[in-house]
């Protein structure tokens, strides 16, 4: 849902990063805090465990520049990857406007990628979104690892429909501005359609 | 897509923008902000400089999310109301018509008691014109047309490609 507002010319977006615990929702958005420059960026807000895991959301407002006089501005969150958090992803997921699946290359992590993908439906459903009609795009995190599965068996598993996917080590910031970009250029088309 | 997008315009946001500043007047409050359920923030009133509005604003939203989800976990629709109280600042924080969040950060030289009769006031009245907004939105949107100014048109691949230069 975003909020475009023709007082201030301000166009506002919430993109969320999903996927299982430890995929590297996170390290994505620092990697974006990180190179982007000050003036385009407020603070990268973390409510997270001691232990620095995520318990309710990260948040990043990105404002990258203007488009046909407008600012236009991003707002990034992440969700708790861990499974009892179900509540609060949920709650997370209100009122969004493109979603990024981050799944994590790992072979063991396969199942937990295939639950954390289901459970974006289920809660997506909730609030009468599906995953076909949302901007959406999927990241294979952390290919830099030995042991990750070939990507069109990773495809095959998540990614039926043919979404559009990038290869991501969010660590060094492979793949990051593009998964990024990649939905954001959906959100803004689909205002236009809209608007 | 659900749900539908809010869009506001200048004659809007000077009503709410004049509601905000009589509340901020009357409730002899620090800062008074409205926000988006969604954690966008829509207008403010006050002495913002020192204040992060945007992070406020996200994390006021998931503030009204968590507690509406305790809220429906004990049977209760919502709690429209949460007031938290520090040393010095106080923050009043109420849901208006399911829809927008009125925070309002005070301290010693107002009381709980002033803010929450100015709120209750100046909720009705903010009620009423997002009510109107909501309206309008969905005549135009019935009406089928697309917004005669409409920046979004003439989007073009150019344009988003600038935005991640």
């Amino acid at each position: 849902m975003s909020f475009i507002n023709y007082s201030s010319r301000e166009i506002n977006c919430k993109i969320v990063y999903y996927g299982p615990g430890l995929c590297g929702k996170t390290t994505n958005l620092q990697f974006i805090y990180k190179r982007t420059n000050p003036e385009q960026k407020g603070k990268l807000i973390s409510l997270a465990t001691e232990t620095e895991r995520t318990l309710f959301f990260d948040f990043l407002p990105l404002a990258l520049g203007d488009i046909r006089g407008f600012r236009v501005r991003f707002h990034l969150y992440t969700v708790p990857g861990q499974v009892f958090y179900a509540a609060s992803r949920k709650l997370i997921l209100k009122g969004v406007d493109g979603v990024i699946f981050v799944a994590d290359s790992q072979i063991e992590r396969m199942e937990a990628n295939i639950e954390s993908l289901e459970d974006l439906r289920i809660n997506l459903a909730e609030q009468g979104y599906t995953l076909e009609k949302l901007p959406y795009a999927v990241q294979y995190n952390k290919r830099d690892l030995p042991n990750v599965a070939p990507l069109e068996e990773m495809n095959k598993l998540l990614n039926v429909n043919g979404a559009l996917w990038f290869e991501g080590v969010a660590t060094t910031g492979v793949g990051v501005f593009e998964t990024l970009k990649g939905v954001a250029r959906q959100v803004l088309l689909e205002l236009k359609k809209h608007y | 897509m659900a749900g539908s997008d809010l869009v506001m315009y200048d004659s809007e946001f000077q009503k709410i923008d004049e509601e905000l500043q009589r509340l901020h007047q009357q409730a002899n409050a620090n800062v008074v902000f409205l926000v988006d359920k969604n954690g966008q923030l829509i207008a403010s009133a006050g002495d913002t400089h020192n204040i992060d509005t945007t992070s406020l604003a996200s994390l006021t939203a998931g503030n009204i999310a968590a507690t509406g989800g305790i809220a429906r976990l004990l049977g209760e629709k919502e709690f429209t109301i949460l007031f938290h109280e520090g040393e010095k600042d106080n923050i009043h924080i109420s849901l208006i018509g399911q829809r927008v969040i009125l925070v309002v950060i005070f301290d010693q030289r107002s009381s709980l008691g002033l803010v929450r009769l100015r709120v209750k006031k100046t909720s009705e009245v903010l009620a009423r014109i997002f009510d109107e907004m909501t309206s309008k939105a969905e005549k135009e949107k019935a009406e089928g047309g697309k917004t005669a100014e409409s920046p979004f048109a003439e989007i073009s691949d150019e344009d988003i490609d600038n935005l991640f230069r």
